[in-house]
């Protein structure tokens, strides 16, 4: 790739270098709409034909697959390889699930750069799903234990015994936990205490998030969000775009009542995440091996970090620790970045790391850092929107991140792009991209 | 002028008055911060600006902790106390009927007056944190709530719930109160921000006290709490007065039933609550200023105080911080005790290894350990995620691996002095040179232990209870050679652990154990006489006792309270004579232990809760029966009897030096022995009820039976000038 305004190169000795080819994604819809009928893996599939479509990749040049989810359908819990089978792969092509919360796809890329770096493989493709308008509601344990015990249950006298000894409440389901499992408190309930120990008030909250939807609905318009493709949805019209962004008034953001502190809480359905159906897909290969095949790359993947901290007080505090990290080792420093793209959870969140950040005495009782690390300029963040207006299907907003980091450097004519996500149980990644842009 | 516990800044139009009592850890309400919150108030009444109030308290941890008791010891009558408590509940009456809405910031321990003031605000917010607590703890210092909280309580939530509080003491967590609507909202503590969590938490439990405070004030809020179903129905039957007969009537009977008459607080709390309901507020104000004056001057409410102060003393170090702190901790023995040690210590965050004999031996304490971490996550205590990161402290092994690393090693190895010697030689060779070696043991004398020991300056004893978990006294015995920094780290120990803790000097059955053994000595006598178990244990609860006398044999094991009597009577000849050991030699010969073993003076079976009489002791008993004497076999004669050796053995202890103060020995006997709370312990009650008094039992019994009943030097010196007393 040619560098017309090259500061420094990224570029690690008896490293390989590291390229996006190309990246997609199937339009992000709020759950319980186009997509309801559907299951995960089809969702995923159409993310792989539409990347399949977009770079021309033969198939049998790919050498693994990789797919991140977080809620997990039972029956396809290898998603990537039912995805990729019905996608026409070759069934020679190995493919693996990862989960790790909301950087599951984050997952999937590092782990394919780990398996391009050291020499296993050339050609990846990563990517993620998540389908929150099905969820598996499980048969209560007592349920579960009795129905297995049935299956064992040789005798009429045996399973009548057993019968007897159902309870009405046996039937009550289980349904999959939105609480942290270490600490019981669900994710909205951290970010409003967040907000709060961060003293970030509602109206800060409400206009950033309001920023998010006027920004993605700009992107919208003028169809700077090139990694949508559609997806002609079995049954129903073809899907086009994002179905979430709906830039409102601070007036009307206002009326709403707090989500999970009432009665006086911040966080709101407004200033929230919401949930989101939607798959993304990424090719990702050796330099040389895009370069050989006569691809342009869309960027060079460098450095990455993960952090994790304490589930509770610090849950979605990741990018405040992360963002410093990852800068030391890419060599770069906050002004160098063209481009960040963080994960919005929430306003509230977001804002609360831009005031740690900002913050040496954070950094210097929390980080163990001299000082702050400096917030990023809002002028150069998440400026086609973020997961507040575009969606955030758990297991797919990685990838999304770093695609919109890459196609902002080749539209803004920027260098470096720093991607940052935090995610459940306190874990975080960070990684910083290099456009290859000029082209 | 300037004001020292009481200060108050203006938000907008609401004020907020910041409680914070100079050079203290803890708010008391004592009488300069109640003149100065009536000063403060009537301003904030006064002014034209304000239209409500928060009040809030600036120390961490803490509202407000209580009344200041001190200032009740030093009334001295009844009515100067009655006095008091009208003052107090003027002014919570002045801020109950305050027009401008007054809202109670709560964060940290709010009891006693604390909750009276907290209640006679408008609306309530708590941090929902493990350190916010509510209560009226007042029954358990024998008065009674005294600032109007007798007559509030009940008509906010409810009487049974009320009753609950004032008749156990007991603390309740916020989210406990938001349901019982003792608070009216919730505040998160918060994560680290742009400041310490602490601080912050309060700084927003501050601002969302003042945005319903406005919102009080322009009456966007309505005062009027959504009531559950149950408590409708609770309401509607205590407004049916014969319901409420039954439940005064219900509540009584368990009262006396579980306080055997000897504590007169519960039942005034009943009285006085009752006074409020039926004849109306004003009868129920002055009922309780008068019944809080007269409690105060009782000599339960006397005792228990005293048992307070004890209490907060035994939880201070005055050894000073141990020069290293200790980090890793070795427990040998996986029984009842070590697991039990163990408990105590990883929930703490003590890494702690349990290093056991067998695996059988081994699985069974940490099964203890897990159990006893489980019933707290039932309680819901713990969260389960909490319980297993805290059982990950716990390391179980049957090698020494690992002790090179540790600062501290308790053996609470079966008790046998080769044994114990053997272990300890073990342990000496693989453990640091800095490290502590501890013995668990209720009788073997420490210096014995520590004959073999290469570094006898590091040789401790460190008495625990059991059950462990439940049991809150530690008794830590130096020897003559016992360092200081050993001492000083065996109590921080012990503190870590949660533990009140009295340092006694070696020697046989220490402290506890020798008081113990001469009052197990007469009861063994006394079965002798044919005074059957039953009545026994019934005679020695209604003394006071929690437990009675052959059950306490049962619990504590017949073959351990025959090594103890045995060794003791060597050490000690005729003054632990009484009872035959003879009668605990055929116990165990014929296999009854006690609990442990299923029999013992009754039969123990799992499941069962009423115990019945061991038929199979009928024919040891008869074997071994011998005549009472006529005059010192009334049933206050066997009280007596067993208390007055008790006390004379205590007083003992401290003439020879064995204890270094009264109040050790107080905390010592009622913490770890059961010795009847309402009396303080031996030595209050030697100073409550007259030295001269017990040395006339004592020379009574003397009379009777010899030398066991000879008073000791130091009581005697107290019979012969009264103006001597333990407690000055």
């Amino acid at each position: 790739a040619t560098q017309t305004n090259s500061k420094k190169t990224l570029a690690k000795p008896n490293i390989r270098n590291i390229v996006v080819v190309d990246g997609v994604r199937i339009p992000f819809l709020q759950s319980g709409t186009s997509y309801k009928e559907l299951m995960p893996h089809d969702l995923a599939r159409a993310a792989l034909l539409g990347l399949l479509h977009r770079t021309n990749v033969p198939k049998d040049v790919v050498d693994y697959i990789i797919f991140g989810t977080v809620i997990q359908e039972v029956k396809t819990s290898n998603v990537a390889r039912e995805a990729a089978l019905g996608a026409g792969f070759s069934d020679k092509t190995p493919a693996h699930t990862v989960t790790m919360a909301c950087i599951s796809a984050n997952q999937a890329m590092t782990t394919g750069v780990g398996l391009i770096a050291s020499g296993q493989c050339d050609v990846v493709v990563a990517g993620g799903v998540e389908l929150m308008s099905d969820v598996p509601i499980r048969h209560s344990r007592k349920m579960r234990k009795m129905m297995l015990d049935l299956n064992k249950a040789k005798t009429l006298g045996q399973r009548l015994s057993l019968l007897s000894k159902f309870r009405l409440n046996f039937l009550s389901p289980e349904l999959p936990a939105v609480a942290e499992f270490s600490t019981s408190e669900t994710m909205g309930h951290s970010a409003d205490r967040l907000a709060a120990a961060f003293a970030v008030s509602r109206l800060d909250q409400d206009e950033y998030a309001l920023r998010s939807h006027s920004l993605a609905k700009k992107a919208q318009d003028e169809g700077l969000l090139s990694d949508v493709v559609p997806f002609k949805v079995p049954g129903k019209d073809t899907v086009t775009k994002d179905n979430g962004i709906r830039p409102s008034s601070l007036e009307q953001m206002a009326k709403l009542k707090p989500a999970f502190i009432k009665p006086y809480g911040t966080v709101t359905a407004a200033n929230s995440s919401f949930l989101t159906d939607g798959a993304s897909a990424m090719l990702i290969m050796a330099e040389e091996k895009a370069l050989a095949m006569g691809y342009k790359p869309k960027a060079y993947l460098r450095d990455f970090v993960y952090v994790s901290q304490d589930p509770k007080d610090q849950l979605l505090l990741g990018p405040t620790y992360a963002t410093p990290k990852v800068l030391e080792k890419a060599g770069l420093t906050m002004t160098d970045i063209d481009a960040f793209e963080f994960h919005e959870a929430f306003s509230g969140q977001i804002l609360a790391n831009l005031k740690a950040m900002d913050s040496d005495w954070f950094a210097q009782n929390y980080m163990g850092r001299k000082t702050k690390v400096g917030s990023p300029p809002l002028e150069k963040f998440n400026n086609w929107g973020g997961s507040l207006s575009l969606g955030h299907p758990f297991g797919a907003t990685g990838c999304r991140l770093v695609m919109a980091a890459a196609n902002r450097l080749r539209k803004e004519g920027g260098q470096y792009g720093l991607v940052a996500a935090c995610a459940a149980g306190g874990q975080v990644c960070h990684s910083s991209c290099r456009g290859a842009s000029g082209k | 002028l300037a004001r020292t516990h009481v200060n108050y800044g203006v938000k907008g139009d609401v004020a907020v008055v910041r409680i914070n009592s100079p050079n203290s850890k803890v708010n008391t309400l004592n009488k300069e911060l109640q003149s100065e919150l009536v000063e403060v108030m009537n301003e904030i009444w006064a002014s034209d600006q304000i239209r409500s109030a928060v009040l809030i308290s600036s120390k961490p941890g803490c509202f407000i902790a209580g009344a200041d008791i001190n200032m009740l010891a030093s009334c001295k009558s009844a009515e100067e106390v009655t006095q008091l408590s009208q003052e107090g509940q003027r002014m919570f009456e002045k801020l109950e009927k305050s027009t401008k809405p007054i809202v109670a910031a709560i964060s940290g321990s709010c009891l006693g007056g604390g909750l009276e003031l907290a209640i006679s605000c408008q609306y309530r917010i708590a941090t929902k944190d493990r350190k916010t607590v509510l209560g009226a703890p007042e029954v358990l210092l024998g008065i009674l709530p005294g600032a109007g909280g007798t007559q509030r309580l009940p008509r906010m939530v409810g009487v049974p719930a009320a009753f609950d509080m004032m008749l156990t003491g007991r603390s309740i967590r916020a989210d406990r109160a938001k349901k019982m609507g003792l608070v009216d909202q919730l505040v998160d503590p918060l994560g680290p921000g742009l400041k310490p969590s602490e601080e912050r938490t309060v700084e927003y439990l501050e601002e969302v006290a003042v945005t319903f405070a406005k919102d009080l004030s322009d009456k966007k809020i309505s005062l009027k709490r959504e009531k559950g179903l149950v408590e409708k129905l609770i309401s509607y039957a205590m407004s049916i007065p014969f319901v409420r007969q039954q439940i005064y009537k219900k509540v009584e009977e368990k009262v006396r039933k579980q306080t055997k008459g000897l504590y007169p607080a519960p039942l005034k709390i009943i009285d006085v609550v009752k006074t409020g309901i039926e004849q109306g507020n004003d009868a129920g104000y002055l009922s309780e200023s008068q019944k809080f004056g007269e409690l105060a001057m009782t000599k339960e409410s006397k005792a228990l105080m005293g048992l307070y102060h004890g209490q907060v003393l035994c939880k201070k170090n005055k050894f000073g911080t141990p020069q290293k702190d200790v980090k890793h901790l070795a427990i040998l023995g996986a029984g009842l005790m070590g697991a039990g040690i163990a408990q105590v210590s990883v929930d703490k965050g003590l890494k702690t290894i349990l290093k056991d004999a067998t695996l059988a031996g081994l699985g069974r304490g940490q099964q203890q350990v897990f159990k006893g971490l489980n019933d707290k996550v039932k309680k819901k205590a713990l969260t389960s995620f909490e319980r297993d990161s805290i059982f990950s402290n716990l390391i179980g092994q049957l090698d020494y691996q690992g002790f090179e690393k540790a600062d501290m090693v308790i053996e609470a190895v079966f008790e046998d002095l080769n044994l114990k010697h053997r272990v300890l030689k073990e342990v000496e060779a693989v453990i640091p040179d800095h490290c502590v070696f501890a013995s668990n043991t209720s009788a073997l004398p420490i210096n014995q232990i520590a004959a073999v020991s290469k570094r006898p300056e590091k040789v401790i004893g460190m008495h625990y209870f059991s059950p462990v978990d439940k049991m809150q006294l530690l008794e830590i015995i130096t020897t003559e050679k016992t360092s200081k920094d050993t001492t000083a780290s065996a109590v921080a120990v012990g503190l870590k652990q949660g533990k009140v803790i009295i340092v006694v000097k070696d020697g046989p059955g220490f402290y506890t154990t020798r008081c113990l053994a001469p009052m197990m000595s007469e009861v063994l006598r006394i079965l002798q006489e044919g005074v059957d178990p039953k009545k026994l244990d019934s005679l020695t609860t209604s003394f006071g006792f929690p437990v009675g006398a052959a059950t306490l044999v049962d619990e504590v094991g017949v073959d351990v309270a025959k090594h103890v009597a045995e060794d003791l009577g060597k050490a000690f000849g005729e003054r632990f004579e009484g009872g035959s050991p003879e009668l605990l030699k055929q116990m165990v010969s014929r296999g009854f232990l006690g609990r442990k073993s299923g029999k013992g003076f009754y039969i123990y079976q799992e499941g069962v809760k009423s115990k019945s009489l061991n038929s199979d002791m009928d024919g040891i008993l008869a074997s071994l029966k011998v005549s009472p004497k006529p005059d010192v076999c009334s049933d206050e004669d066997i009280q007596y009897r067993l208390v007055t050796r008790f006390v004379n053995e205590a007083v003992m202890c401290l003439q020879e030096g064995i204890l270094a103060t009264p109040a050790e020995g107080d905390i010592g006997a009622v913490f770890g022995l059961g010795f009847p709370p309402c009396l303080g312990g031996p030595f209050r009650y030697v100073d409550l009820h007259g030295a001269q008094k017990i040395l006339d039992r004592l020379r009574k019994y003397e009379a009777a039976y010899g030398k066991q009943f000879t008073p000791c030097q130091l009581l005697v010196d107290h019979a012969n000038s009264p103006h001597k007393k333990f407690y000055q």
